[in-house]
């Protein structure tokens, strides 16, 4: 298998897998830690005959975005944490417009400027909507670089299959952590992709109008009706990793890099003896709840690990809450994670029953 | 046979670590082995200090980061006051004892490779060969993968610009690798 | 006798009637984009840009594909689209409250890349459709709702000249600043708009026109004053003319 893979880091593998799902333009920001992205794509983009633009800000960038996406174009945008703050107004536009976009975040730490490590602190803004109004993106959370790679060629299917923004969302260990990767390209992409509703001048249909402004009495209510079918729809989608559960008293729920690093301890305390499973949501919204809650109904326990002060735990526990319970252990950000900083929290809440 | 190591490479910036820890685990890919690499950067562009983590396992690998690791590949002082205390017990300490007085890491239970890589280096007549001198005493310690391995992906993460001084490299490897203290 | 119909209503656009005010200039504006757009045979391959404010509502007017941009970004939506679609005719039709004070970025960066796009720029000096506060084109001692003593420049400083900043971008193939307040501004307000559009058509950079216009509701004033406005008051400081053509400079940008 040695001589298929390439030796890349996380935010390559984004750059690459966009290329090979077909992505013609990139519009994007510089911003640590996901600057390989645009850097790579200046070239590559060109090359493989799309557009790629250097924006004058992530607000510029994102709305570029809406314009390429109006024009049924797979196209996406790249950031990070401070700079996916500023996309958010277009990404509610683009939720609002039905538009077929990708935007990725490789998470670093915050509040405010926070510093340029990895953290998980933008998980609420990523599946709780994150702009004004009421909206869902389908956020996928890869966990190693071949992952990264495979979720951003799926990325463009669903954001067309539902004309819905998507996320990946990374972190700085994704997105700086090289891997080998098996890289490879879909078939079967339609040419004829977005023909039915994107804009490309009224030469043969009637004038469309992409827009998200709904003013008439019952408009919106009925838009919004729309949208909350499609996010019922998207639900089929949910998909997570079970490592070890079937046996397991303790089911530790974590996700992307975290997911990666609770791995290793449970490894180590399995290897003791200690019967802990780890449950990896890949994709964040749809969450996999289903697949949670009967894990619940078999009696598992629950322990959520994230790097923040616990934000996918109320997910968790929204999807248990009629017959378990979850603990939580938030890892700060602004610290580097280690298997060892889990193994205890890990085992503590294993022994409390 | 299942295979697992890590290893934890330090030091200043420019003496190369992020340029050995690459050169690792391509060979380790190369070797059709599972492998990270994971580098750590200061804030500054240049002259800080600078570490990366390498796994190389036959299984599929959980964490990139790791707290106490295997071994460690420590070039300066301040990498060695950082990692030192943290490698596993009876783990690998390659020690650059060009610029670290052996002394200071008598007392850490692990097993210490001292090798003075900035002589041999300049003894081999280019004084940034140093990082090379390390990995090959690092290869050959822990036995992790042939030393002919982690020769033959030098072309790999040289830059072209650089590719006439390959052989100079694999001879560097090899000098660290043969190294008696 | 057999009536001829001697004025016409453009093909492209929409038999409705629109929502503008009594003595409004967007009306006239949108008449010479229909126009300029049937004449250059670009209908069909247009891809309009609305903005935020009262011109929001232009595909309602135009019979284009049309896409909504958030306040100000119309520019970075166009680059997008044009970037997409490179085959098609872009253009944006933007307020000043919208271009030159919310989206000052992203039009300035726009231009200075020469994008392929063209800018219809309505200049009124007043936000609109939010009821008439202070744009960045206010005048000095224009009374609005959140300067009611009017505009002070040490205060809120000067009435921004688009045009002319505009035009000393590096993109930048046509700069003009037309008005539409008599038949005969009217007549080159349209040849700009047309020039506008052809610095696109040809490849040759990104095309802007300002257009001053009325607001006779927020100015409050008649339709008749307000249009009497623009020359007593706006053109001297707002003077109209081409500020950049490089079909004239015989180079390209």
């Amino acid at each position: 298998m040695s001589d298929k893979r390439i030796f890349i880091k996380g935010n390559e593998a984004i750059a690459m897998g966009a290329l090979a799902a077909g992505a013609r333009c990139f519009f994007g920001y510089p911003i640590t830690p996901q600057n390989d992205i645009p850097e790579f794509l200046s070239k590559a983009m060109p090359d493989a005959g799309g557009e790629f633009v250097q924006a004058e800000s992530e607000v510029a960038a994102a709305n570029m975005l809406l314009g390429a996406a109006a024009c049924g174009i797979r196209a996406f945008t790249s950031s990070s944490s401070p700079g996916v703050s500023l996309k958010q107004e277009a990404i509610s536009y683009m939720a609002g417009s039905e538009l077929p976009g990708v935007i990725v975040n490789i998470n670093r730490g915050g509040p405010g400027l926070g510093d340029i490590g990895p953290a998980q602190g933008d998980y609420f803004q990523a599946v709780k909507g994150g702009g004004h109004g009421d909206y869902r993106l389908l956020v996928l959370a890869p966990g190693t670089c071949q992952e990264a790679y495979d979720l951003m060629i799926e990325s463009f299917d669903l954001a067309f299959k539902y004309r819905n923004p998507v996320m990946i969302l990374g972190d700085a260990i994704l997105g700086q952590m090289k891997e080998p990767v098996e890289p490879w390209k879909p078939e079967g992409i339609n040419p004829e992709e977005g023909k039915d509703w994107a804009l490309y001048g009224a030469s043969d249909h009637s004038p469309r109008i992409i827009k998200s402004l709904f003013l008439g009495e019952g408009e919106l209510a009925g838009q919004n009706q729309h949208l909350r079918e499609k996010y019922e729809a998207m639900q089929v989608e949910a998909r997570a990793e079970s490592y070890l559960t079937e046996d397991a008293e303790l089911v530790v729920c974590a996700y992307g890099s975290i997911g990666r690093i609770v791995k290793s301890a449970v490894r180590k305390l399995r290897a003791n003896g200690k019967k802990v499973g780890l449950f990896r949501p890949i994709t964040l919204y749809p969450f996999p709840s289903n697949e949670l809650l009967e894990l619940a109904k078999k009696g598992k326990r629950f322990l959520t690990t994230e790097h923040n002060l616990g934000q996918m735990v109320e997910d968790v526990r929204l999807a248990i809450r009629t017959v378990a319970d979850s603990e939580f252990f938030g890892f700060m950000p602004g610290n580097l994670p280690t298997p060892d900083a889990f193994e205890e929290p890990i085992l503590a809440a294993l022994e409390r029953k | 046979m299942n295979l697992y190591q890590d290893v934890i490479i330090a030091g200043f910036g420019g003496q190369g670590v992020m340029l050995i820890g690459n050169l690792l685990a391509y060979a380790g890919m190369e070797q059709g082995l599972n492998v990270t690499y994971i580098p750590v950067y200061g804030p500054e562009m240049r002259g800080g200090t600078a570490n990366c983590t390498v796994v190389v396992s036959s299984e599929e690998i959980g964490s990139p980061i790791i707290h106490r690791p295997k071994s460690c590949i420590v070039m300066n002082r301040p990498s060695l006051d950082k990692f030192g205390p943290r490698i596993e017990e009876n783990g690998l300490l390659i020690l650059n004892t060009s610029l670290v007085d052996l002394e200071l890491a008598k007392g850490l239970p692990v097993k210490v490779v001292p090798i003075p890589v900035n002589e041999i280096a300049d003894s081999l007549g280019n004084a940034r060969l140093l990082n090379m001198v390390a990995l090959g005493a690092y290869v050959n310690a822990s036995g992790v993968m042939p030393l002919q391995a982690v020769q033959g992906a030098l072309g790999h993460v040289i830059s072209s610009h650089y590719k006439h001084l390959i052989p100079k490299n694999a001879e560097a490897l090899q000098a660290g690798a043969d190294y008696k203290p | 006798m057999k009536d001829e119909l001697v004025f016409k209503r453009p093909e492209v656009m929409a038999d409705v009637t629109m929502h503008y005010c009594p003595g409004c200039h967007h009306g006239v504006a949108h008449r010479l984009v229909a126009e300029c757009l049937e004449s250059m045979g670009l209908v069909e391959k247009a891809i309009a840009v609305c903005s935020i404010g009262c011109s929001v509502f232009l595909y309602n007017y135009l019979k284009l594909d049309s896409v909504e941009a958030p306040h100000g970004r119309a520019p970075a939506v166009a680059t997008g689209v044009k970037r997409a679609r490179p085959d098609n005719f872009v253009f944006t039709y933007q307020g000043d409250g919208d271009l030159a004070s919310i989206g000052m970025a992203e039009i300035m960066h726009c231009a200075n890349r020469g994008e392929r796009v063209s800018v219809v720029f309505v200049n009124n000096t007043v936000y609109g459709m939010t009821g008439g506060q202070m744009a960045p084109t206010t005048l000095i001692g224009q009374k609005t709702t959140t300067c009611p003593g009017g505009r002070c420049r040490d205060r809120e400083g000067a009435p921004i000249k688009m045009a002319e900043i505009i035009a000393g971008l590096g993109g930048v193939a046509y700069c003009a600043r037309v008005a539409v307040d008599s038949v005969k501004n009217i007549v080159k307000a349209k040849k700009a708009i047309q020039k506008a559009f052809e610095v696109q058509t040809q490849g040759l950079g990104f095309g802007f026109v300002e257009v001053l216009a009325t607001c006779p509701t927020n100015w409050r004033m008649t339709p008749v004053a307000a249009n009497a406005r623009i020359a007593e008051e706006m053109i001297p400081y707002f003077p109209l003319g081409e500020y950049k053509d490089v079909t004239k400079e015989g180079g390209t940008c």
